[in-house]
């Protein structure tokens, strides 16, 4: 008890993290293979780490690990959180899975009800202002049908943020939009995570919006799910998607991707 | 120079992204033309339907004055009409549609009852709703009025009876609203609503009850049609002095004293009652909900 505390500390003390996976593998079903091999990350607070993969490699799985939707078949999840309270990671989708039945001022109250925010009245302040946030204050009484896909995003991300969870986990969220808007939304995002300190994990399997938006870009390899290669990206936001260096990390990354779907052909 | 004069061209990065996501939003967002709602309504609802009716009765009327049947055969409308005015009390329509309507009611409220119980107890048992579904579906698809002579061997000629017959019309469709209901449910909805924290009863009723909800209504609104068309089957049967006046009762005396107006006065009265029933409670309430979420136009 006394042992694991003490180790449990050290690393706390070393690095502290807001999200960190050691050895995590997950099988689907008994005896097949496994899909996330033996993953170690460790996301530091207020980071933003991109995600890459080809498709099926295993993406989804691990955010739904982390946002605790699926027990891992083995290895660790630590969500630290702040203080006494434990981590929680908040999960932003591809489609915006906002529900059809509430409004978009109401999908946000819900998630501050659920939140635990008691006063009706504080609850619709505090969406107000989170729509606000994402520049759809005049959108709080429209239906979800009556938005278009990337107002709906925005929603979806106004209500990621109504969780205040210690990390906020995006499975190409943006990978349903057209060119234009996506890029007014890497814009959106990366102003709200450079103004709230969010840690995002930004999941995708479009390099160039990878360069575009992480600070660290991991490339994961497909069956079994591991990490292939990491990047540190020293470009300073705000980025433009159509920037030199962006353009010349899109290509080294993208030659590693290719060689390692290549692996699958032989 | 050249190059300063481009420099002063770009515009400031933020103000330039905010005006391009406003106009993005303006575009993508589609332009509201609403008329005023008295014209969708009457235009659009009302005047088809009406139109239709008047038509129906002005080809009836011209069947008749061709005189392709005898009056006693095929009666017009205006027959049908003095039929119904001046033998309302004979025949005691006013009782049987109250007593009819009333026990419909009341066969429709408890199917709907036990089928949401049964409903609910199958949809989340899987062996239990893998024995109870075929049954379900071969019930809906036999006719109910078969029951009819079952029941009277059972009760007799009583309450009991009709109600057997009601209930079990009635209930398979309510029931099976609620499993498609239930089925239909995006298992990202409920996947959402976990990482919301939306767990047990906080889960049942922001998410999984909303979502079940237009599934429900349809199975609804078909358990009142077959409550309906149960009950004058069995009405029509089941004849009996201290059963008390009914709507189906009412059109078997027609019969007996072979009067073909009365006859088609009581099948429009059971039709009338049928349709309005609809129209005023289930209808606009499946209407609404489904435009508010955007499944139908508007
Ligand atoms: N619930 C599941 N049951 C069985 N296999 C699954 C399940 N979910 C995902 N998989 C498999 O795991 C692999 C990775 O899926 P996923 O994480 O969705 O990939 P990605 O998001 O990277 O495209 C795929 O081969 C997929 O078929
Ligand atoms: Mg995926």
């Amino acid at each position: 008890m006394t042992v694991t505390a003490t180790v449990g500390e050290e690393l706390e003390a070393v690095e502290p993290a807001a999200v960190r996976l050691t050895g995590v593998t997950k099988t689907f079903g008994k005896g097949g293979v496994p899909v996330l091999d033996g993953i170690d990350l460790s996301v530091a607070p207020g980071e933003f780490v991109c995600l890459l993969g080809a498709s099926g490699c295993g993406k989804s799985t691990l955010l739904n690990l982390i946002a605790g939707l699926d027990p891992a078949s083995s290895g660790l999840i630590e969500l630290p959180g702040k203080g006494s309270r434990p981590g929680h990671a908040a999960l932003m989708f591809q489609e915006s899975a906002l529900f059809p039945w509430l409004t978009a001022g109401r999908n946000v109250e819900l998630a501050l009800k659920l939140r635990g925010v008691r006063a009706k009245a504080e609850r619709r302040e505090e969406a107000q202002r989170l729509l606000g946030l994402v520049r759809l204050g005049s959108a709080y009484d429209k239906r979800v049908h009556e938005l278009s896909g990337g107002m709906r995003q925005r929603v979806a991300l106004a209500r990621s943020l109504a969780q205040q969870a210690d990390v906020l986990l995006m499975d190409e969220p943006f990978a349903a939009l057209d060119a234009i808007t996506r890029d007014v939304l890497h814009e959106e995002l990366v102003k709200l995570w450079s103004e709230t300190g969010l840690t995002v994990i930004f999941v995708t399997h479009n390099v160039r919006e990878a360069a575009r938006l992480g600070q660290r870009v991991i490339l994961l390899s497909s069956r079994p799910g591991r990490i292939a290669r990491e990047w540190r990206v020293e470009i300073p936001q705000p980025r433009r998607i159509e920037d030199a260096a962006v353009t010349d990390l899109t290509r080294q990354i993208t030659a590693e991707l290719h060689k390692e779907i290549s692996r699958h052909g032989n | 120079m050249a190059t300063e004069v481009v420099e002063d061209l770009v515009p400031e990065p933020e103000a330039e992204f905010t005006s391009l996501e406003a106009g993005l939003d303006a575009l993508e967002t589609a332009a509201e033309s609403r008329k005023p709602w008295w014209r969708r309504v009457l235009l659009a609802k009302v005047l088809p339907p009406v139109l239709a009716v008047v038509a129906l009765l002005l080809i009836w009327d011209l069947l008749v004055l061709a005189q392709i049947k005898p009056a006693w055969v095929l009666p017009g409308p205006a027959d049908v009409w003095d039929e119904l005015t001046s033998n309302w009390s004979t025949y005691q329509i006013s009782a049987a549609i109250w007593d009819s309507v009333s026990r419909g009611v009341i066969g429709f409220a408890i199917s709907v009852v036990v089928g949401t119980v049964l409903g609910l107890s199958i949809a989340r048992i899987p062996w239990l709703r893998a024995a109870i579904q075929p049954i379900l579906s071969g019930l809906q698809s036999l006719p109910s009025v078969a029951w009819v002579p079952i029941g009277i061997m059972w009760f007799g000629i009583t309450s009991g009876t009709i109600y057997t017959v009601v209930l079990l019309g009635a209930i398979p469709s309510v029931t099976i609203g609620l499993i498609d209901g239930v089925d239909q449910i995006p298992p990202i909805y409920t996947r959402v609503g976990r990482n919301l924290g939306a767990r047990g009863l906080n889960s049942a009723r922001h998410v999984l009850f909303p979502a079940v909800l237009p599934g429900y209504v349809s199975g609804l609104k078909q358990g009142w049609a077959f409550s309906w068309r149960s009950l004058m089957a069995a009405e029509l049967i089941a004849v009996s002095p201290h059963l008390g006046p009914g709507v189906g009762q009412a059109m078997a005396e027609a019969g007996d004293n072979n009067d073909m107006a009365m006859a088609f006065g009581i099948l429009i009265i059971i039709l009338v009652i049928g349709i309005g029933i609809n129209a005023a409670f289930f209808a606009p309430i499946e209407r609404r909900l489904l435009r508010s979420r955007g499944l139908v136009r508007s």
